[in-house]
């Protein structure tokens, strides 16, 4: 991964409902809070829960002329399906983050397993899985401030649901900072 | 107290109206006209919704406000009037092909919400303007343009339909019964909520004469021996009570209106 | 900010009070927020029973004075298209949302598409003309949602707000301008006596005042032909009058109607002709044909309907090559250039539709072909 670059893409994949829409949402109002352009674009079946969802995200200094992903900095892939489609990428030297609750685990250069689901049911609602994941990848790579997701968790939740996602973000960040 | 004429919502000059002579749609009209004289309303705050038919073409002789629209969607447009503007007095002019054929969802819908509207149906058993053909509801067996050889289908009861859905008032009259019409219109319009009136009516020149009452006379004596005020119906066998049926008021309650309950939902969105 | 998001608050902005509407994927969203916030505002939200009910009732709710609209997707439009017909012939201002996603019939009915171009303009029958504008941005969305109210009430016609699913469903970062940063355009009504009011009676700019029902002035209208009274009038030479007059008052003002965006059109051999989405992988296209040494312009059509015939034809004049990428099988967009520049040009087509986005590369691709030092 470049350091400190302007733009930056990104790949969320998984199922739906496993609020990969919301956790591209949350990624672009932190960078939004640090005056960068995004784009936030999804593509989804049928179904509001399973299948194939995918939420892209893309992150720039400048204007943002095509909106979709075409040369993905960091993917997140949150099931098997997903991670097969993605996978290849690592061997181009994208850092791909995978949940090892619902994927086989793998390995190899850039393929970075979390088991996401389980760490997140084990707080207690499997629900934040989403957060944690992001906590996980935002350690990872430069995109935005860590300070600027829990500003974006501050502002989108109420109190108990707060703190909830807040301990995901936070477990999700050491689970690559090793905290 | 002097007669009402209903003339101050008549338009000049257009009269005499396009009906067949024995047709049953300008006794209605006379009826809405009378009531509304006897209601006070003013041509202002009033909006006469029509669909597509004989029924239809009544807006050509009011001069109250008017929409014309399409044919089975007069309910819907009127739903979008009475909901924007509460205070107007909204009434619906249709008839069984507009009503409760094409437009029957909307009928089933409009009643359920509640909307402050009245909706008169003009039921002539068949579609009159394109020339006699079978609607929703023909009596089986009947003979129409589109059924030479009886109607294999049933016919629907409007009133029971809106009963159901949960109009808040039903009646039906006949157009032998005017000024049983007319009182009826007033007490629907006075009434918040869906409020219907179905008008059986004669149609001589299609409906009669296909089914051997081709003189405007034997389709009226037909609605008048045919027509039983409730108590009277009910004391018929089963036997008899097949070919008759029930006039007056059929249905009256108070259930919210739609506009009285939106209401509500905006204290409480203001609140919350 | 959502797409869909962006233009519900355009709308509420412009003044929209009054959404009655059927849930329908890409476009339920704007349902959503107006359920919410119609109520807080002294709106009115409907859920109707279907979307012919649905573009009903808003035809009812504007002719009582309210800015209305409502939004939808292939399935329900093509179910609006006899009452709109309806807001034509009436002319009853209105604003109608359609989402673009891909057909026929239920399609893929989360995947976008651009081709509802032809139906925006000839969905309905009978002789008649619309306003259609296609968005590319979120802000473009409520841009485009408040202009598309106000040209719906200046000219008393339906105005239908049509992005793609990409655009619907799109977030970027976007702030809702303050009050009064964009002019907001109501409807004229009509002044002098009451008794003289003539709903269809057209003045000098070609449009009648329209008054709304429960006010002073008492009107007809009427889906049957009429005359300027709003009484049906069978006279040949009164319906030649009224169907030349609801053309005629859009034709004489297509400098205010027709809206463009050109980007890098000065000096260029080969012009992009887009709507919508398709205008971003067009740009990002033509950014990378420069870069290889073919200059490449875009003109983005923010207006589809009136077609921008002039627009067309001044820039294709200075071209080699027009090329139309667009996500349709028959070229929709591209057989109206044709018509604009005549049999003598060469257009390419670009085309997509199975669902997926038209990307850069796929333009990229045409444009080098069509270099006349081959592919590069």
């Amino acid at each position: 991964m470049k350091a400190n670059q302007g733009r930056y893409e990104i790949i969320l994949a998984g199922s739906g409902g496993q609020g990969l829409v919301l956790s591209g949402m949350m990624l672009a109002e932190a960078a939004i809070l640090e005056g960068k352009n995004t784009v936030q674009t999804q593509s989804y079946g049928i179904a509001s829960r399973g299948g194939l969802s995918l939420a892209e995200v893309i992150i720039d200094d400048r204007e943002i002329i095509f909106q979709q992903v075409q040369e993905p900095d960091v993917v997140l892939a949150l099931t098997e399906e997903s991670l097969e489609r993605y996978q290849a990428l690592a061997g181009q030297g994208v850092p791909v983050f995978y949940d090892t609750t619902l994927a086989r685990a793998r390995s190899g250069a850039n393929l970075f397993g979390h088991p996401f689901t389980r760490i997140a049911s084990e707080l207690g609602n499997s629900a934040s899985v989403n957060i944690l994941a992001l906590g996980a990848l935002a350690a990872a790579c430069p995109i935005v401030k860590t300070e600027s997701l829990e500003m974006v968790i501050r502002g989108r939740f109420r109190k108990e649901a707060a703190e909830l996602n807040m301990k995901a973000l936070r477990m999700g960040i050491g689970l690559v900072r090793g905290a | 107290m002097s007669h009402a004429t209903g003339e101050k919502y008549l338009k000049n000059g257009v009269l005499p109206h396009m009906w067949c002579s024995g047709c049953g749609v300008g006794v209605m009209l006379g009826a809405l006209v009378r009531a509304f004289e006897e209601l006070d309303y003013r041509n202002s705050d009033i909006v006469v919704v029509t669909g597509i038919g004989c029924t239809g073409k009544a807006d050509d002789y009011l001069t109250t406000n008017a929409l014309h629209a399409t044919h089975g969607r007069a309910l819907p447009h009127a739903t979008g009037i009475k909901a924007f503007n509460p205070r107007l007095q909204v009434v619906v002019l249709m008839g069984d092909g507009d009503s409760v054929t094409i437009g029957g969802n909307h009928f089933i819908h409009a009643a359920r919400r509640n909307i402050d509207v009245t909706a008169i149906v003009v039921n002539n058993f068949n579609y009159g303007m394109t020339g006699g053909q079978v609607s929703g509801t023909t009596p089986g067996d009947s003979l129409t343009s589109t059924t030479a050889w009886g109607n294999p289908e049933r016919d629907i009861d409007i009133c029971a339909l809106a009963e159901v859905a949960g109009a808040n008032y039903v009646a039906r009259e006949t157009t032998f019964h005017g000024w049983e019409l007319k009182e009826h219109i007033k007490e629907a319009m006075i009434k918040r909520g869906f409020s219907l009136v179905e008008v059986f009516s004669p149609c001589p020149t299609h409906f009669g004469r296909n089914n051997a009452m081709a003189e405007p006379r034997e389709m009226l004596d037909w609605l008048k021996e045919k027509g039983l005020p409730r108590e009277r119906y009910e004391q018929l066998n089963a036997e008899e009570k097949r070919g008759h049926f029930v006039i007056g008021k059929l249905v009256d309650r108070d259930a919210p209106d739609f506009n009285t309950r939106y209401e509500e939902i905006r204290a409480r969105a203001t609140k919350g | 900010m959502q797409g869909n998001q962006a233009m519900t608050e355009g709308a509420i902005y412009a003044g929209a009070r009054f959404y009655a509407g059927y849930p329908i994927t890409p476009s339920s969203e704007v349902a959503e927020i107006c359920s919410r916030v119609m109520p807080k505002i002294g709106g009115i939200y409907l859920q109707m029973e279907d979307e012919i009910a649905s573009i009903a009732a808003v035809v009812g709710a504007s002719l009582a004075g309210a800015k209305a609209f409502t939004a939808t997707s292939g399935p329900g439009f093509s179910l609006m298209q006899e009452n709109l017909g309806l807001a034509v012939m009436g002319e009853v201002p209105c604003v109608v949302i359609n989402v673009q996603r891909s057909g026929p019939s239920t399609g893929l009915a989360t995947k976008p598409a651009q081709s509802d171009i032809m139906q925006l303009r000839w969905g309905r029958h009978g002789d008649q003309m619309v306003i259609a504008l296609c968005p590319a941005t979120v802000r473009e969305c409520f841009e485009l949602a408040v202009r598309a109210f106000n040209l719906a009430e200046k000219f008393r016609i339906p105005v239908i707000l049509a992005p793609d699913e990409i655009v619907g469903h799109m977030r970027e970062n976007f702030a809702v301008p303050e009050p009064g940063e964009l002019e907001v355009i109501d409807r004229r009504g009509p002044s002098g006596p009451v008794d003289r009011y003539r709903p269809f009676a057209a003045d000098g700019d070609g449009i009648a005042p329209l008054a709304a029902y429960g006010g002073d002035y008492v009107f007809h209208v009427t889906s049957s032909m009429h005359g300027p009274d709003g009484y049906s009038n069978n006279d040949p030479a009164n319906a030649a009058w009224r169907v030349e007059q609801l053309h005629r008052k859009i034709e004489r003002h297509l400098d205010e109607i027709v809206m463009t965006r050109r980007y890098d059109t000065d000096d260029m051999d080969v012009l992009l002709v887009t709507v919508g989405a398709t205008t971003r992988s067009g740009r990002a296209a033509a950014l990378e044909a420069r870069r290889r040494g073919i200059k490449a312009g875009v003109l983005q059509l923010l207006t589809v309907w009136p077609f921008p015939d002039r627009e067309v034809a001044a820039l294709a004049e200075r071209v080699r090559s027009v090329i139309v990428p667009e996500m349709n099988y028959s070229g929709q967009i591209a057989g109206e250039v044709q018509r604009v520049l005549g049999g003598g040009t060469d257009i390419r087509k670009v085309n997509s539709y199975n669902g997926q986005i038209i990307t850069p590369q796929d333009i990229l691709k045409a444009i080098v072909a069509d270099s006349p030092c081959g592919p590069i």
